[in-house]
């Protein structure tokens, strides 16, 4: 699979991360979003660094990458949408906005595209409630959809393409 | 003592302060079902099985974990429990398998007695089964993650217990599992395949490779000479599931039933432990009169050989370099007996009988095969040879107390206390004393390094040389002692180590139940047996002098080096 | 020299409204503000949120207090031309009140703020947040100075126990009662923990408060280390609020700059600081072992209690969790006293109680009304009613773990307790208004795809039980349903109430039975006669299982 965004996080890099963090107590979760943030996303082999680092079994860092919604252990699209299905946004249509993106884009909620775009995921409440139905692309909050407002956002998104 | 009283189904009952209500109630009697729990274990409380009501608390609370209190009132059986209790095993049952009667685990399994004390009969949900394969990538261990209910038992023998930390829960909600970092196959990590797990697990999710298929063919074969060898910890557990208590000693049974199976030579494990003692021996006093590395440490544990390869590779020179028993005797078996025999090695098929699941890993590895071939063919768990024994129909009770055979059937004391922690030590420490004083030991009886203590110690005077052991058992024991060697602050000289709990009588192929207190039982049958035995020390048995005068040579000698001695690799994380 | 400014524009800058573009209105404003010449005169500051997040962009002028709504860009020049240099409303951006039907310009008059009494939210939207000038302007940090130059740790304690202050996150718990088992459980190390993992579907109360005023926070949590004895707090906030992460920091850092935090406070024997750790998606940790499980750097799987954390909690020192609102109520408390405190509201729990509007109601956003209050006045008066005129079905107090109440609870005074004969409570102050469009089955479903999600997977119970909840519910919904499913589920919802670990488990069946209990009418229609009244669940497709 082509994954286009896929920064390639020197080991270098991810050493010095997991170095600053190393014999201080609670600093897993930390040093995984550090090196997720230079990473893209937390392979085995960037898991097992951190585990050697940390001097923490690999099976454990793995439950810990494992368990959080916002690390993954999978390769993730440039754009990762979070379609918010809590009961705020879903009594106003968040199902309809799930659906009419997973048609867009092809795939199924927790699927990534092909040319390695999209990630399409589901997420609990956002807490911008007030423009439900909502979605998060990345760090930005798109609110107040419907499915017809969801292909010119994901028109957006393809134009950009994979430029930041 | 603080005395708590409380009443628990309507029954008043004082206890020690500190009590959970678990304990509490089966002191009155009264069985409160568990999955989780485990008499070795910290208290979990993830099943919810053993839920109670507490008047007063809106919310059940878990006898295992909850502790009493003054003037509590506890009950254990309400119809709102029982609706609770059932329930919550037929959630899991909705996600178990049901071939019990296939099963490893079937008539020795917690859940299926649970649901039978439940009297479950029907599951109302849709079964739902967690779509994951079977891991068969360990030559030792089998894990089937659609069968686990996530009870955690074996991430706590992993990682409590062994510092090993391979099993772990992973993912979250109802994709949880308890796995190997990303699904990694068990056989390509870090795992000593000790088994452990196999004894925390309450199920059948984790069992040992069977390989009595194999053996078996072997005996059909007729140009097969099949040899089996049994370890000393086998003799003190086979009879438990023939219905003898714990450490009762079967040996003589246990050699008639390897003749009535089919075994064309019955040998003793025993023996090549007499031979280990005498080239580990002799290499300690090598090692303290010569200047050699220090502390050495034995080696007949293989989960422990395979943890200090992967978490200690730059200590491994402190490592004897003598094989284990078992090895050995492999070694032995196709060259030494073949030759005697004037069997082809090529037609001998060796069995070895262990209490041990990393004894199915030991035999495959490449530097086990100096004897042209390799050394040993197939190891059975002692619960492999007690399905054998049932499948073949022996009535074990039955049978005749029968002698091992010659050549390798002579055995001493010394022998039989290398399945328990700190036998091997107090075996070396017989044989050193009397070679290096050339005097009697006034007592064989080395106390200080026998029993369950975490890691034990002594001191020996050997004519002036002052000699400092110690014990470890339990690889997380382990750990701690090697942390000391790893920085230079080691002040032993000689260290014994086993990978399991309370040796190898505790080892990960003993049977089902296997805890603290039976593994006790069985340490004091194993030296029930070294007292009762003629010959107590390593030295003193006929047969090894025989050996090494028709074969060997002398300890360490050429051929000892080239058969009995290895090397180990540096496997890292 | 304070500069002296003839008028203050207040922009809106909380989530909601930056959504909906109020940095870009707040930049053209500045400079509009600047080319006409009114730099010196007229100040624009950024605020927190005002909680009529559905009419965003807000902002107000004052000294008059007139509130505009929903302004954009290319609303600013009229702005600046019209009211600030003419002195004239801009008559179309004025709030429109729901019930009557006149344009009311000023925003103390507004229904939606005079029905409110604020004491947590009294800096947000009036204040910069990112100035501890203006905080310490407003009474700020004088509390913590009161109580650590003037008052023992246990008199602390006392007041706080005197307020009756229950805690804002969920359970309601005495705070007073809490510290003071931090502060005589034995230990040289205790901590203060904020929580500040806000994860209750529809609610936002704590996000805001930290963007609005984020000191008010961290005051309360020096005073509350002063009285537990503890010198090390952390906020635990969920990674998903960048803003108010952001503004938190700034705030820490400027209470240290300031010496508001360190060693040695107001010049006592007194040191406390204050570091955030940042969540990484888990709802479950909102519960404060699970908190304390994830700081540790393990999975946030909640601990058995007892021990509690005040026993037993951080590095197994002794810990006091708080919840965000919790703790901004505080100082106010420490500053005006008890019995000030102990007179508002309802008297088994007093004070105010900040809830998060959402769903089918006209003014979506944040409020805080003393307790005691009715579900009507909340519902009808400050958030203006359902939209289109349609009718009410029910409310969903609580977020997602809080029951669903009909129509019959609308005048229920509210507190702490009143609802629990209900089904309910008050949880986290999420208020999710339902009207009659919506199926009670449909909602339950997304209740139960919610904790399906949010489960940690650690106990049978809730690992096992919650998808079950859901598939049920999805059978029920696609016409596949029969008696025995709805019996089992309330089979289910008995044994899930009372035998999981930890309360994420135990509150899953509350929504969900809820809908049952109120809606049972519903249910059967879908049951017997195969057919969703409200025509939105889709009878005869397959149940979706996900």
């Amino acid at each position: 699979m082509t994954v286009c965004c896929q920064r390639t996080a020197d080991l270098g890099t991810v050493a010095e991360i997991v170095k600053k963090y190393a014999g201080q107590p609670g600093a897993l979760l930390p040093a995984l979003k550090e090196v997720q943030r230079a990473a893209g996303h937390l392979t085995t082999e960037l898991l097992d660094q951190v585990a050697k680092g940390l001097n923490l079994p690999l099976s454990q860092v793995y439950g810990v990458a494992s368990f959080y919604t916002l690390f993954s252990i999978t390769p993730k699209g440039k754009y990762i949408i979070r379609v918010c299905e809590s009961a705020p946004c879903h009594m106003v249509g968040a199902r309809s906005v799930l659906k009419q993106l997973e048609r867009e884009l092809g795939i199924a909620a927790g699927e990534t595209t092909p040319d390695g775009l999209f990630t399409l995921e589901t997420t609990s409440c956002l807490g911008i409630c007030a423009v439900a139905p909502a979605i998060m692309v990345n760090d930005q909050v798109h609110g107040n959809l419907s499915p017809d407002s969801v292909p010119e956002i994901v028109r957006a998104y393809r134009e950009k393409g994979g430029d930041e | 003592m603080t005395m708590i009283n409380l009443t628990i189904d309507g029954k008043a009952v004082s206890v020690p302060k500190g009590t959970t209500i678990l304990e509490a109630a089966r002191q009155m009697g009264i069985h409160i079902p568990t999955l989780c729990h485990h008499p070795d274990q910290l208290v979990k409380a993830v099943c919810r099985v053993c839920v109670v009501e507490i008047e007063g608390q809106r919310t059940f609370q878990t006898a295992c974990s909850y502790q009493v209190a003054e003037g509590m009132v506890v009950r254990t059986a309400t119809p709102a429990i029982r609706e609770a209790r059932r329930m919550i095993v037929e959630l899991i049952l909705s996600r178990h398998p049901q071939d019990c009667l296939q099963c490893a685990r079937n008539l020795n399994c917690e859940l299926q007695t649970m649901a039978e004390q439940m009297g479950i009969r029907e599951v109302r949900f849709d079964r739902k089964l967690r779509d994951l394969p079977v891991d068969e990538s360990s030559p030792s261990i089998i894990r089937d993650p659609q069968k686990c209910i996530l009870c955690r038992r074996c991430v706590e023998a992993c990682h409590v217990v062994q510092s090993v930390g391979v099993l772990y829960p992973q993912h979250r909600g109802a994709d949880s599992i308890v796995a190997t970092p990303a699904d990694l196959p068990l056989g390509s990590i870090d795992c000593t395949n000790c088994g452990q797990c196999i004894h925390a697990c309450p199920v059948g999710a984790i069992t040992e490779k069977d390989y009595t298929a194999e053996v078996y063919a072997a005996m059909a074969d007729p140009t097969k000479h099949v040899v089996v060898q049994t370890a000393p910890a086998v003799r003190v557990a086979i009879g438990e599931p023939f219905g003898y208590e714990p450490g009762a000693v079967t040996t003589g049974k246990l050699a008639a039933a390897l003749r009535r199976l089919g075994f064309d030579a019955v040998f003793d494990t025993d023996f090549t432990a007499d031979l280990t003692i005498l080239e580990e021996g002799h290499e300690l006093i090598k090692r303290l009169t010569e200047g050699g590395i220090l502390p050495m440490i034995t080696s007949c544990s293989p989960g422990w050989i395979k943890f200090i390869e992967h978490n200690f590779p730059e200590e491994l020179d402190h490592l004897s370099t003598c094989k284990s028993p078992q090895q050995m005797f492999g070694a032995l078996a196709k060259t030494y007996y073949a030759q005697k025999m004037g069997i082809d090695p090529k037609n001998i098929y060796s069995v070895s009988v262990m209490p041990c699941t990393a004894k199915k890993f030991e035999i495959t590895r490449p530097e086990m095969r100096d004897s042209g071939y390799q050394d040993v063919d197939a190891v059975l768990t002692t619960r492999e040879l007690a399905r054998m024994i049932r499948q073949a129909g022996i009535e074990f009770v039955e049978l005749p107390d029968e002698e091992y055979d010659d050549p390798f059937g002579i055995s001493t004391g010394a022998a039989v206390i290398f399945g328990a922690t700190g036998g091997v030590m107090e075996a070396a420490l017989r044989t050193a004393y009397e070679v290096v004083t050339k005097k009697a030991l006034p007592d064989l009886n080395f106390r200080a390094v026998r029993g369950m203590a975490s890691i034990k110690e002594a001191e020996v005077d050997l004519d002036g040389i002052v000699v400092r052991v110690a014990v470890a058992h339990g690889l997380a024991n382990a750990r701690k002692v090697m942390e000391d060697v790893a920085t230079g602050r080691s002040k032993y000289h000689f260290i014994e180590v086993m990978a399991c709990p309370g040796g190898c009588i505790g080892g990960g192929g003993q049977p089902i139940p296997t805890t603290n207190e039976i593994r006790q039982k069985r340490i004091k049958g194993i030296y029930q047996a070294d007292e009762g035995l003629p010959i107590r020390k390593s030295h003193e048995n006929p047969a090894i002098a025989k050996l090494y005068e028709d074969f060997l040579g002398h300890p360490l000698g050429e051929r000892s080096h080239h058969l009995l001695h290895t090397h180990y690799t540096k496997r890292g994380k | 020299m304070m500069q002296f400014y003839r008028s203050h524009i207040l922009v809106c800058s909380g989530s909601n409204c930056s959504l909906r573009g109020s940095r870009a209105v707040r930049e053209a404003l500045v400079r509009e503000v600047a080319a006409a010449g009114l730099a010196g005169e007229v100040k624009v500051v950024e605020t927190g949120c005002f909680g009529l997040c559905e009419q965003g962009p807000t902002m107000i002028v004052y000294p008059e207090g007139v509130l505009y709504c929903k302004v954009t860009e290319a609303d600013v020049s009229e702005i600046v031309r019209t009211h600030l240099l003419k002195g004239r409303r801009v008559e179309r951006l004025l709030y429109q009140e729901p019930t009557v039907p006149k344009a009311i310009q000023l925003a103390p008059e507004v229904d939606y703020f005079k029905k409110q009494q604020r004491i947590v939210l009294k800096n947000c939207g009036t204040i910069d947040p990112e100035s501890i000038d203006e905080y310490i302007a407003n009474n700020g940090y004088e509390a913590l100075g009161r109580a650590v130059t003037g008052m023992s740790p246990d008199q602390v304690i006392e007041e706080i126990k005197g307020s009756k202050l229950r805690g804002r996150g969920g359970a309601g718990f005495p705070t007073g009662l809490k510290w003071s088992s931090g502060r005589k459980a034995p230990g040289e190390t205790k901590y203060i923990i904020c929580n500040a993992d806000e994860g209750e579907p529809g609610t936002s109360k704590d996000r805001l408060i930290l963007e609005g005023d984020p000191h008010a926070v961290l005051e309360g949590m020096a005073i509350a280390g002063y009285a537990v004895g503890a010198c090390q707090g952390f906020v635990y906030i969920r990674g998903e609020y960048v803003l108010a992460i952001e503004r938190l920091q700034k705030a820490i850092d400027a209470a240290r700059e300031y010496g508001l935090l360190g060693s040695g406070i107001f010049g006592s024997e007194f040191s406390f600081d204050i570091e955030i750790r940042t969540g990484a998606g888990a709802y479950v940790c909102g519960e404060e072992t699970a908190l304390i499980e994830s700081m540790e750097g393990n999975r946030g799987e909640p601990r058995i209690k007892p021990p509690y954390p005040t026993d037993s909690g951080l590095w197994g020192c002794p810990t006091v969790v708080n919840n965000v609102e919790t703790l901004a109520n505080v100082p106010p408390i420490i500053l005006n006293g008890a019995a000030w405190f102990a007179a508002i509201g309802s008297s088994n729990s007093p004070g105010t109680k900040v809830f998060t509007l959402s769903g089918d109601i006209v003014n979506k956003g944040l409020i805080e009304v003393p307790m005691g209050i009715t579900l009507r006045e909340i519902v009808y008066e400050i958030g203006g009613g359902i939209p289109g005129g349609r009718t009410f079905k029910m409310a969903q107090t609580g977020g997602t773990s809080g029951g669903c109440l009909p129509g019959t609870v609308l005048d229920v005074p509210l507190d702490a307790d009143s609802l629990i004969p209900h089904g309910s409570g008050l949880g986290s102050g999420a208020l999710l208004v339902m009207d009659d469009t919506h199926c009670v089955v449909d909602m339950a479903i997304a209740f139960a795809r919610f904790f399906a999600h949010e489960s940690c997977g650690k106990c049978t119970p809730c690992r096992e039980g919650t998808p079950r909840f859901l598939e049920i519910l999805q059978k029920i919904a696609a016409g596949q349903g029969r008696q025995e499913d709805l019996a089992l589920l309330e089979e289910l919802a008995r044994v899930m109430l009372k035998a999981p670990l930890c309360p994420l488990g135990q509150t899953v069946p509350v929504p969900i039975m809820t809908t049952i209990r109120h809606f049972r009418a519903e249910y059967d229609a879908h049951i017997n006669q195969k057919t969703c009244p409200t025509g939105v669940c889709q009878i005869g497709a397959p149940a979706v299982a996900d």
